[in-house]
């Protein structure tokens, strides 16, 4: 799908942008978009009892037991209980995976899942099922590094991801870079703007008023430039994805997260 | 991007001293783009109407990324500079200029290009093919921002 030519080498430069970000980038340190929220804010997603994201992570933690297609399968009966199984899972995804040969997110790894293992019928993307199952998994990541890896495999993903983040799109004509590397803190309208990291989600995004994936937030952002966005679940958001995760390595996962 | 081409708007930020302007002239002067633009229609622009719009956050306000602030707004936006005394540092040519496409100015700016589709990407289908502002709108805002002297700013 995507050739890779001389991946050792872009590798390579990937590791030296890594350990030399001041001269690979003008880009700052990562911050969790926690730092930029409002004091209230950031106490809804302090407190567990509180925090809206748990409606979802109980559900979530029913579903992982629920058995599903002709088997009656449920995730626990092959994996086992979620809070061992599942730690440390989210803080490196997405992932690549050699039998679909391609990149996968949490979301698709469940939906390859259902259909292949379970034979059942896989949660739509942006089925409140799936995003209750991707936040009792993030759960598992909280506190741990958002790392995900970078090889042969996954590199053209990356370089995509990052393409795609650098390029101007929409009647705005904007690339995330001009308000997330630009302009990150500095006030849009009333709103600071953070530095778009990806380590809380999913998120309870207040101003949805409900729970949102990654690439629902993705695809608010195009919207917001009046871009066409790409399609949650797609190559390009995945890739994306990866990008966002690398680029914010070391964050602590947060998930699940509450954002104005 | 490189150091030399970082937009002016990036490396002054929100700064509220002259040299902002200075600043954003010497880069339109090293373009080598459109610097001054001729009226876009006949009917002159009108401010009250050009106030109105660059107020409506539905139509990709100035404020999302300029403050006004002899205007009585709240939340308005730091990205972009000042536009206190505008009228003091450009004519109408080279407001008209700056609004239609920064980018013949500085070709990194970050500002929208709000009348023209020139290398545009990606747009969503419902804006496909239509600028920002119509040509009038263009020319009422400009009117607007004609009015923001420094006399307007006390």
């Amino acid at each position: 799908m995507m050739p890779a030519p001389r991946p050792l080498m872009r590798l390579a430069a990937w590791l030296c942008a890594l350990a030399l970000p001041g001269l690979a980038t003008a880009q700052d340190a990562p911050r969790s978009g926690y730092s930029y929220m409002e004091p209230e804010t950031q106490a809804l997603q302090d407190d567990d009892f509180l925090n809206p994201g748990f409606f979802l992570v109980d559900q979530g933690l029913a579903l992982w037991q629920q058995p599903m297609g002709p088997e009656g399968q449920s995730c626990a009966g092959c994996h086992g209980a979620v809070e061992t199984a599942m730690r440390g899972v989210a803080a490196r995804y997405p992932a690549f995976d050699p039998a679909a040969d391609r990149l996968m997110n949490l979301e698709l790894r469940i939906q390859a899942e259902m259909a292949g293992r379970m034979q059942a019928t896989p949660f739509d993307y942006s089925a409140p099922e799936m995003l209750a199952l991707t936040a009792v998994i993030s759960l598992q990541s909280r506190g741990l590094e958002m790392r995900p890896e970078i090889n042969d495999e996954t590199l053209p993903y990356l370089d995509m991801g990052r393409e795609i983040y650098e390029t101007r799109r929409g009647q705005l004509n904007l690339a995330c870079l001009h308000c997330h590397d630009d302009h990150a803190g500095e006030r849009l309208r009333g709103d600071v703007i953070s530095q778009g990291q990806i380590n809380a989600f999913p998120i309870y995004r207040l101003l949805w008023s409900e729970a949102g994936s990654r690439h629902r937030m993705f695809e608010w952002c195009m919207q917001s430039v009046r871009a066409e966005p790409f399609a949650r679940g797609s190559d390009e958001f995945v890739a994306l994805e990866l990008y966002l995760a690398q680029r914010g390595a070391g964050l602590a996962m947060e998930a699940p997260g509450v954002r104005r | 991007m490189t150091e030399g081409s970082v937009p002016v708007a990036r490396r002054h930020g929100h700064i509220r001293w002259p040299g902002a302007a200075i600043g954003l002239f010497l880069s339109g002067a090293a373009a080598a783009g459109a610097q001054s633009l001729p009226p876009l229609t006949e009917v002159a622009g009108d401010p009250a109407r050009g106030e109105a719009l660059l107020r409506d956050m539905g139509r990709a306000s100035c404020l999302i990324c300029h403050e006004i602030s002899q205007l009585d707004e709240k939340d308005m936006g730091e990205i972009g500079p000042l536009l206190d005394g505008v009228a003091e540092r450009y004519d109408a040519g080279e407001l008209r200029a700056r609004v239609a496409d920064a980018r013949t100015l500085n070709p990194d700016t970050m500002m929208p290009p709000y009348y023209s589709l020139d290398g545009l990407a990606g747009v969503a289908r419902a804006y496909r093919g239509q600028t920002i502002y119509s040509a009038q709108e263009v020319e009422d805002v400009v009117a607007f921002l004609l009015t923001l002297t420094d006399e307007a700013a006390q």
